[in-house]
């Protein structure tokens, strides 16, 4: 058999897989296997149930959803922590299939990102808009806030997924990975506020809003927090802090700050789709 | 068909490529030996892009492997068959033959009736035994009819009729002019399939040639008691070929 005859069977199948939809073409099958696990259901069935619980007993509409931010902010982040690295390490052998077809590595991380992040967001969404659908959401502020809250569990879910991805690729143990990804989520969730309270209380005679504006800025999690309090107002219940606060993001200071959220997403994946460009498998 | 010159992998601080010269000639079967960790899996992983090499060349039909188009002319059939669990066997086939852009005629769906994979098509693949998953993998393989085909231990998790019908598309499609590369720990397999080896020690070739070559230098008769005396030639500990 000759080059010449070799390259002719080659090129007849090669020329549509560096097509860009190919990452849509993963990340269609992806999601087809990922909405048909049980644990995306039970991620969508724990949403829905917290917000249906806190719309029956949680009070009127405003409460409800003040409480249901603090669900958000905790569970999501962990959630697509641990899914993004499980998921990575449970498809290792399909994704080696995968990349030994005439597709791009790029296209393809793209595929399985969003293969579990979307998945993911609509659970979210499903999990905390049908109980508000069904119960009614109070009036058009409450309907804005629970949108914002929607945005910033998907930006979260984006956020965290590629975090998890980012440390799945590069790491080879799985244990070890998991370790490190919850590693994370302590440190941003927990530790992370105590720090920034000690910080504040030792120097509380010192002029130090800008420098925890800038911690609050640098952590995903309470940057999507101060941008939810801020639709309720309750900055401004937060001391002198929450004060500076609400006169920094009043007005295009929100949209800074979503933008800083968008970051959060867009620096993490492309730091895991450079790892995993260069990863040898 | 391929042709490798002086390929180079470490792992760190581990040379597992130390040069790899080796040519696999077109419309044969060319096996891939060597004890374990002797650089089969890295060196397929090179041929398929799946690891990058720190140096060297590979030509596929004479053209320099860059970039992902040249693998619509592989075939690979892996080790493991693990697959998306809730996902059937026909979303599996859907799915690479969208990938590749091959269209229904283009594609070669004789083994999935040898194998008596219809019943089992449209099964989560998660509730399919091993065997199937692997008649699965092998119908992916050889399903876009690639000029080359790569198959880590075809018939592991195979059942010996199931093992047959491979064996025989094997040589059908070197028949057809299609070059194969496969490495296998069962003798007999080798010994039914294989035209040409490849032994690979420590990141070397130390031996590439025919089967017959192999044979005369060795001064055996079969092909398990040379690749036996070319293990023992070489102080490495190991436990098959």
């Amino acid at each position: 058999m000759t080059s010449t005859v070799l390259s002719s069977v080659g090129s007849s199948s090669a020329a549509p897989a560096t097509a860009p939809h190919t990452a849509l073409k993963v990340a269609r099958y992806e999601i087809s296997n990922i909405i048909r696990s049980r644990w995306l259901l039970a991620y969508c069935a724990f949403f829905f149930l917290a917000t249906d619980a806190l719309l029956r007993f949680g009070g009127d509409g405003g409460r409800a959803l003040l409480s249901l931010v603090s669900v958000v902010l905790f569970v999501v982040p962990l959630m697509a922590l641990v899914f993004g690295t499980t998921y990575l390490y449970d498809a290792r052998e399909f994704t080696e299939l995968l990349l030994a077809q005439p597709v791009g590595r790029g296209r393809l991380f793209t595929g399985l990102f969003l293969g579990l992040a979307v998945p993911l967001s609509l659970a979210l969404l499903l999990g905390i808009g049908l109980p508000f659908a069904w119960h009614g959401v109070g009036d058009n502020a409450q309907m804005v806030t629970l949108a914002v809250l929607g945005g910033c569990g998907v930006a979260l879910t984006l956020s965290f997924v590629a975090i998890a991805f980012l440390v799945a690729v590069r790491t080879e143990d799985r244990v070890r990975a998991l370790g490190t990804a919850v590693g994370i989520w302590l440190v941003l969730t927990l530790l992370y506020d105590g720090l920034v309270l000690v910080g504040i209380a030792l120097l509380s005679h010192y002029p130090i809003e800008r420098p925890v504006l800038a911690l609050m800025v640098a952590n995903p999690i309470d940057l999507a927090r101060v941008l939810l309090l801020l639709r309720f107002d309750a900055g401004a219940l937060q001391g002198y802090t929450g004060a500076v606060f609400t006169q920094f993001f009043g007005g295009a200071g929100a949209a800074i700050a979503a933008g800083i959220l968008l970051l959060w997403v867009a620096v993490p994946s492309l730091l895991g789709l450079r790892a995993f460009r260069s990863k040898d498998f | 068909m391929l042709e490798i010159r002086d390929l180079t992998k470490a792992f760190g601080p581990l040379a597992v490529l130390r040069g790899i010269d080796l040519e696999v000639r077109p419309g044969r079967v060319t096996a891939v030996l060597g004890p374990n960790g002797a650089g089969k899996t890295t060196l397929i992983k090179c041929i398929l892009g799946l690891t990058h090499p720190d140096g060297g060349t590979i030509h596929l039909g004479g053209e320099p492997v860059i970039g992902d188009a040249y693998r619509a002319r592989i075939g690979y059939m892996p080790q493991i068959a693990r697959f998306p669990g809730n996902l059937s066997a026909a979303d599996l086939l859907a799915m690479l033959a969208d990938l590749r852009g091959a269209s229904a005629d283009q594609t070669d769906d004789e083994l999935i009736g040898l194998f008596e994979l219809e019943p089992h098509l449209h099964k989560p693949l998660r509730t399919l035994s091993g065997g199937t998953r692997q008649k699965v993998n092998a119908v992916l393989a050889f399903r876009f009819r690639p000029a080359l085909l790569i198959l880590d231990e075809p018939t592991s998790g195979l059942d010996p009729v199931a093992s047959g019908i491979l064996k025989d598309r094997i040589i059908a499609e070197r028949a057809a002019g299609r070059t194969v590369v496969l490495t296998s720990h069962v003798t007999s397999e080798l010994e039914e399939l294989t035209d040409d080896v490849v032994f690979l020690v420590e990141g070397r070739v130390a031996f590439s040639g025919p089967v017959e070559e192999l044979l005369l230098r060795t001064g055996q008769s079969r092909l398990e008691r040379a690749i036996a005396q070319v293990m023992r030639s070489y102080p490495v500990d190991s436990e098959a070929a």
